[in-house]
């Protein structure tokens, strides 16, 4: 197969195991070329990419330019904090708006869930969705996986771990999508207060006492607790969420094996895990980053074959 | 299906041979020559001549490196399937470097546009060559010809020149193959 089977990336939902392994196949390639002395590809050099940001984002936003720019893309970048949505212009308003201006693909990342599935009954252009709401980030998921398939070899088998705010976090929907797609053995984390009422509907484990989830895991993907999203106390203080759910290194030192460390960012230190942790070998925090920029590329580029001139 | 043999084993391995010969009288010791191998099948060329110059020649540190030209090329969103990339496999820079290209068929030019392009991500060449082992001649849309050809072919455009390789198809051959519908 050398198609994805769907016109734009909404979430990790709406593919199959083959689309995530075509996404893994073309991403080690551009790995390779974002390795070169000269990190660029003609392939998009007659495409534009409008990044449309209505929430904040540093990595993501940064990920992704620089993707679409090794690619040849011509980019265009939007932050709803300096622009006419704060005049109060409706999301298809601005986006129809923006493709007047002949713009090939969008990426967007959206504070409703659904923004990108709305987005793409209206408008004609490739979206990729870049986070929408508590729903999905699905390159991100796309990334994690892909960096545990670098590190370990393979995904299938695997025990993935998500500790941490389960309940807001689209990376921890999208993973566990992603993780069962590709076979691997998935549990989640953390105080019951931010575990979704019908999380094990998804067909994942359960459990609350981090220690005996990293005796079982082989990797832990750590979770940022998203304050911003949270409109009442879930935990009493972030002293007591620190010493139930933090990893420190006399933690993972103690057990029998390794585990590998992850973490979508940004990182709060010393509460989810402590700088000591996150800096060690055991941490591919980094590794991440950089597998990013080339499923980014490998998604784009996928997406922008299914354009026909 | 019309097929008619026209290089057997034989004729390719005499005609390698003398391709490799050809570099050497150009390029000596090798010193300051890199070959590069086209994905996908001009790395099977290479590999081949590379063996030759070593095994032939004592020269066994010449340096080989593969290129895909996957994402240069210039009909991305004109086919009906993208077309799946194959390993780029360079460690070496070519800056300053001759660099000989190889690759299986020469046909209309396109692949080889793309790998000058390619080429240029591992830094600037002194030169470039262009070796091929057939070279379908008549058929070029671009103004490229190479520096060594193994065979020239008149062959007409519906005609399709396949090449089998002991790698891949258990035997060394190069035919020609006409759908007589």
């Amino acid at each position: 197969m050398s198609q994805l089977s769907v016109d734009h990336l909404l979430g990790i939902k709406g593919l199959k195991r083959e689309d995530i392994e075509l996404i893994f196949s073309t991403a080690d390639h551009f790995k390779e070329v974002i390795n070169r002395p000269i990190k660029k590809v003609p392939s998009l050099r007659d495409l534009t990419i409008a990044n449309l940001f209505f929430e904040n984002s540093t990595r993501t936003r940064l990920s992704f330019e620089i993707a679409e720019k090794r690619l040849s893309a011509d980019v265009v970048n939007f932050s709803a904090s300096s622009s006419s949505v704060s005049k109060g212009e409706t999301l298809i308003d601005t986006v129809k708006n923006i493709l007047s201006m002949k713009v090939d693909m969008v990426v967007m990342r959206h504070p409703n869930p659904g923004a990108g599935v709305f987005l793409s009954k209206h408008i004609d252009a490739r979206i990729v969705n870049a986070g929408d709401g508590s729903h999905e980030h699905p390159t991100q998921a796309l990334l994690d996986t892909y960096s545990i398939r670098e590190k370990l070899g393979n995904v299938e088998g695997k025990k993935v771990v998500i500790v941490g705010d389960i309940l807001h976090s689209r990376v921890a929907i999208s993973n566990i999508y992603a993780l069962n797609l590709l076979g691997a053995e998935v549990m989640v984390c953390g105080p019951s207060t931010l575990l979704p009422k019908y999380i094990h509907t998804l067909g994942v484990k359960v459990e609350t006492d981090l220690r005996k989830a990293l005796e079982w895991a082989d990797v832990a993907n750590m979770l940022r607790v998203q304050h911003e999203r949270q409109d009442l106390k879930y935990f009493p203080s972030i002293r007591e969420y620190t010493q139930m759910y933090g990893v420190n290194m006399e933690m993972l030192n103690s057990l029998d094996k390794d585990v590998v460390i992850m973490h979508p960012g940004p990182i709060n230190r010393g509460v989810e895990i402590t700088s000591e942790v996150a800096d060690s070998d055991k941490s591919i925090i980094l590794n991440q980053v950089e597998n990013g920029v080339a499923i980014r590329m490998a998604v784009l580029y996928l997406l922008a074959s299914k354009i026909k001139r | 299906m019309i097929q008619r043999i026209l290089l057997g084993e034989k004729d390719i391995k005499v005609t390698l041979e003398r391709l490799a010969c050809q570099l050497v009288e150009n390029h000596g010791d090798f010193k300051n020559t890199v070959l590069i191998g086209i994905q996908p099948r001009g790395t099977i060329v290479a590999d081949r001549i590379k063996a030759i110059l070593s095994e032939s020649y004592g020269l066994s540190d010449v340096e080989l490196g593969y290129l895909d030209i996957t994402f240069f090329r210039d009909d991305f969103r004109r086919r009906e399937d993208p077309i799946e990339a194959n390993k780029t496999m360079i460690d070496f820079l070519v800056e300053g470097k001759n660099v000989v290209f190889i690759d299986d068929v020469l046909f209309s030019g396109r692949t080889v546009r793309a790998a000058l392009t390619a080429i240029q991500s591992f830094g600037r060449p002194e030169n470039v060559e262009l070796l091929v082992l057939v070279d379908r001649r008549f058929s070029r849309s671009l103004p490229i010809q190479p520096d060594y050809s193994g065979r020239k072919v008149d062959a007409y455009l519906e005609e399709k020149v396949v090449l089998k390789w002991r790698e891949y198809d258990d035997i060394d051959g190069v035919y020609f193959e006409l759908k007589n519908d």
